[in-house]
């Protein structure tokens, strides 16, 4: 089937199989390697993207035909003009990844928790992460990644075009 | 080659002891890291497997028509296929046996691997290995290493010797300890099982296999936390000579253990690629992870501690019944079958000691991995902290003065151990101390005791663990004959950058930023410009790999030494531009000086452009250095955790309201990383205490096959970790560092099992065992209500 997709901005037509879930076409039909898969279930959460700029979905869950006429956004969409998005920079230095693996699924997650709720308590961060699983680093420093960039927005917004 | 160990300057450091940000992290965090299966090739073709639904049967036939029907689909490999590549069967990391990679005549564990289907996208080798029919004839299993030791079902008919039993092992002294006990005033004996579970990194394991037939080289990109060991292995296996094997370990999702052996569909794959000329791809699935790939655990040890009846201990007796499953496939050192499980005697001065085990082949997948530990020390570590909490009980003591009052002294290091270890380093009293004072522990009792008063059920658990990691001195460590040494290759560029290749693979570990902090530190250099690489084996220098607790240990002791060696060509060059004597230049405040004279200085990278631009006469040029350490013992890190916990009688709930880890890991490279490190291996002893569990029903079931049953706590669950530290320096260790990455999940385990037991105490519950779910917790309480 034909769709139409934009993804961190650029539009893209591709013929995909039907079954073809977002997690790969996302990797391999697009080459955007930094959205993981890590489970059969969806529950792992690294494979979280943003869709239409307001939801975290797992992308595993979704078929790339159901994000036809839709915009996605991947991490490797949240560096804007060179500069590290503030959830980068409070993931780098809050020491909140070790392996890497979930880090572009928490900081999907994490983006549209901020859109949400710019100044959320360590409970709301918590809740809004639940769905996001890490095996490093036991999330304390997440947390704080996440607080720290809420800071940094809320004194200085920052224009992210999904 | 001898070199000159200077002691390291203090006390302010250049760049050692440091929180400096991970170098690493830049490309994580734009998702540009490379993890296998974001690794594709021209005309790669993907493998899926065919898994038995059997836990134990014959194979009457295989019938591969239907799938090699599916268009896309290139090969169906069976056992049999193998078998005339003789590749059927490999042997086990251990040495001691063998497993198979595909199922031949029958089948042992149920998702045994069965088949391979070779086909051009995931897809369709996915859908055709659906299509491969397989008839068994089913055979009664044995899921129980206690039902297997019957030996009324063989299991391993291909082994001479027609028995489950695997291996006895022991050490210490039976009789003496046996008397010592019968003789104590008091005893404790109980059966503590540590339970079957998985170190499920997130990123599951895979294999890019790509046989390049025009040059004859095998190239393997694999999630390997072993990467030359698995070159060696494969060059073993299959005679394939081994520079014409290349390893090639991307960023790694995660390791804990899970990524040292060698799977079945790495040499499938493999095999494949070599017949087939093409590059052929596998990434198992989460339930493949769970249910075929790397168990650890599942040791029975029954406990047994006397001590006179003023608390001190005099002696130790642990008998463990060991589940292999149907392989013996535990990834431990040649000479200990049972890893390092004489540490059992923990940070006690027991008298005398005795410790045996016996393994057993059962109807459930092989493993027995190091997960996030120095083999086996996990088990044991439970096993003596949960019984010095039995024995304080039942000498109603406080268990936090039964330690102290029976720890190792400061002043008996080293310390040489009643089961066979020489304890570095280590003041178990202060760390306690430091541990009881920041937790408040006094009023915590007493806030214990008005609780109970109102019948409310608060607890409070200790853990005061010592682990023996750093595998190893070779004259004792070997994995398959290869001595446990590890490497590190410096290389000085003209202007004072450099790179540094390592023998190990860091798994988020953070070895691209402590490496260069070592290297950094001992040679006055920028560890920002001190490139560092590991995981190729065709550029790094031979080595082990990460596990065990033996990156910082082991390799990072070969890099301070390959550093020293630089430093000592460095003072000659220095000693040609400063036209000063060798003897007379002193390496002073991270620089060469003539003695005395600070003015007269040359820092190392002005050493350096002199290495390739004005070299000393009579001096080879560059500078660049390559070490191989055997370190001459384990290290001994060691911690004292304190957990805090109410239990809601109704529901079983147990809430963690505080965790205190503090750790000793000797000298500290970066403070940031080893903090990380403990809230991450807390959180995995978290999830053992209380939710996770590889259960096999009686029909051999697997139950817990993916991580809706399989539970990984997320960030609702996870309590919030207070750490602090110690530091007593490793005497033998370089830097004086001990490894720290497995202290928080070997240690924390039976702080919180303490802690729940000491809150069900006034119900007269005296033990559970792992995980502590809400289930089990309430019937614990429910009975006690009953009774």
């Amino acid at each position: 089937m034909k769709i139409s997709v934009t993804v961190n901005g650029k539009r893209y037509e591709r013929d995909v199989e039907p079954r073809t879930l977002l997690a790969y076409f996302l990797r391999e039909s697009l080459g955007l390697t930094g959205t993981h898969v890590g489970c059969d279930t969806s529950s792992c959460g690294v494979c979280v993207v943003v869709l239409d700029g307001e939801k975290a979905v797992k992308s595993c869950t979704m078929l790339a035909v159901m994000a036809d006429g839709h915009e996605i956004m991947t991490i490797e969409g949240l560096v804007q003009g060179g500069v590290l998005h503030p959830l980068q920079q409070g993931f780098w230095d809050q020491h909140g990844l070790q392996c890497g693996y979930c880090t572009p699924g928490m900081m999907m997650t994490s983006w549209v928790l901020l859109k949400q709720n710019p100044n959320p308590s360590e409970a709301e961060i918590r809740e809004g992460l639940s769905g996001n699983l890490c095996r490093c680093t036991g999330y304390q420093n997440i947390v704080k990644a996440v607080e720290q960039a809420a800071a940094a927005m809320q004194s200085q917004p920052v224009e992210t075009v999904a | 080659m001898s070199t000159t160990i200077e002691p390291t300057p203090t006390p302010e450091r250049h760049a050692m002891g440091k929180s400096m940000k991970r170098k690493e992290d830049p490309r994580f965090i734009r998702g540009h890291g490379r993890y296998l299966d974001d690794f594709t090739l021209p005309g790669m073709l993907w493998m899926s497997l065919v898994h038995s639904p059997y836990p134990h049967a014959r194979i009457v036939k295989i019938d591969k028509t239907a799938a090699l029907a599916v268009p896309g689909v290139v090969a169906v490999l069976t056992g049999e296929d193998l078998a005339a590549h003789n590749l059927a069967w490999i042997p086990t990391f251990h040495g001691y046996d063998k497993q198979m990679v595909l199922a031949v005549g029958k089948v042992l564990y149920q998702y045994q691997e069965v088949a391979g289907v070779i086909a051009s996208s995931r897809e369709i080798a996915q859908d055709a290995a659906e299509l491969v029919d397989v008839e068994y004839e089913p055979l009664d299993p044995v899921v129980n290493p206690f039902q297997s030791r019957d030996d009324k079902i063989i299991l391993r008919d291909d082994r001479e010797n027609k028995t489950n039993h695997i291996y006895h092992w022991e050490v210490g002294k039976r009789e003496e300890t046996d008397a010592a006990i019968a003789a104590s005033d008091v005893s404790i004996k109980e059966r503590i099982v540590f339970q079957r579970c998985h170190p499920a990194p997130l990123e599951p394991c895979g294999i890019l296999a790509d046989m390049n037939p025009a040059t004859g080289r095998l190239t393997l990109y694999l999630t390997s936390q072993a990467p030359h060991a698995h070159r060696t292995v494969v060059s073993l296996v299959t005679g394939i000579p081994e520079d014409k094997i290349h390893v090639i370990s991307p960023d790694l999702g995660g390791g804990f253990g899970n990524k040292v052996p060698v799977y079945p569909g790495y040499v499938v794959s493999a095999a494949a690629s070599v017949v087939l000329g093409v590059p052929v791809k596998w990434i198992e699935t989460r339930t493949e992870n769970l249910t075929t790939t790397g168990f650890a655990r599942d040791y029975h040890m029954d406990v047994e501690i006397g001590a006179s009846k003023d608390g001190r201990v005099t002696a130790l007796k642990v008998a463990t019944v060991a589940d292999h499953g149907a392989f013996d496939a535990a990834a431990d050192p040649t000479k200990y079958p049972a890893g390092l499980f004489g540490i059992v005697t923990g940070s006690y001065d027991f008298p005398t000691a005795f410790t045996e085990l016996d393994a057993y082949f059962t109807n459930k997948a092989p493993g027995g991995v190091a997960y996030r530990c120095s083999f086996r020390v996990t088990e044991a570590s439970f096993a003596i902290e949960r019984g010095m909490e039995l024995l304080a009980r039942k000498l109603n003591m406080d268990p936090s003065e039964l330690r102290l009052l029976n720890f190792v002294k400061k002043e008996q290091f080293p310390y040489p151990s009643p089961l066979g270890f020489v304890y570095d380093s280590g003041d178990y009293h202060m760390t306690l101390r430091k541990a009881l004072d920041m937790i408040g522990y006094e009023d915590l009792r007493k806030e214990q005791a008005e609780k109970r008063e109102r019948g409310e059920l608060m607890g409070i658990g200790i853990s005061t663990f010592t682990e023996a990691v750093g595998a190893g001195p070779s004259k004792h460590f070997d994995i398959m004959g290869i001595k446990m040494f590890d490497s590190a290759e410096i290389r000085v560029h003209p202007t004072g950058s450099a790179i540094l290749r390592a023998g190990t693979k860091s798994q988020g570990q953070g070895h691209e930023t402590t490496w260069a902090q070592i290297a950094a530190e001992e040679l006055g250099l920028d560890p920002q410009n001190i490139m560092v690489e590991e995981g190729d084996t065709d550029t790094a220098p031979y080595g082990l790999g990460t596990y065990a607790s033996r990156s910082t240990p082991v390799a990072g002791a070969a890099i301070a030494m390959a550093s020293r060696k630089i430093r000592e060509k460095a003072r000659k060059i220095a000693a040609h531009l400063l036209e000063a004597a060798v003897d007379d230049v002193e390496w002073t405040n991270y620089k060469f000086q003539v003695k005395g004279q600070p003015d007269h200085a040359l820092t190392m990278q002005e050493i350096a452009f002199a290495a390739y631009t004005n070299p000393a006469p009579d001096s080879e040029p560059g500078l660049e250095a390559t070490y191989y350490y055997d370190p001459p013992n384990l290290t001994f890190p060691y911690g004292a955790y304190i957990a805090v916990v109410d239990v809601d009688r109704e529901t079983g709930a147990v809430k963690v309201r505080r965790f205190l880890a503090i750790d000793d890991c000797g000298t500290v490279i970066n403070p940031m990383v080893v903090e990380g490190q403990i809230h991450g291996g807390l959180t995995e002893g978290f999830a053992i205490a209380f939710m996770q569990e590889i259960v096999y029903d009686e029909s051999g079931n697997n139950l817990n096959t993916n991580f809706t049953e399989y539970l990984v706590p997320t960030s609702l669950e996870t309590p919030h970790w207070e750490t602090s530290s110690t530091c007593t320096p490793s005497p033998h260790h370089p830097i004086g560092a001990k490894g720290v990455g497995e202290s928080p999940n070997v240690g924390s385990p039976a702080a919180f099992v303490n802690a729940v037991m000491d809150a069900l105490a006034p119900l007269g519950v005296q033990h559970i065992d792992m995980p502590l779910t809400r289930e089990k917790v309430w019937h614990a309480c429910r009975q006690a209500a009953t009774a």
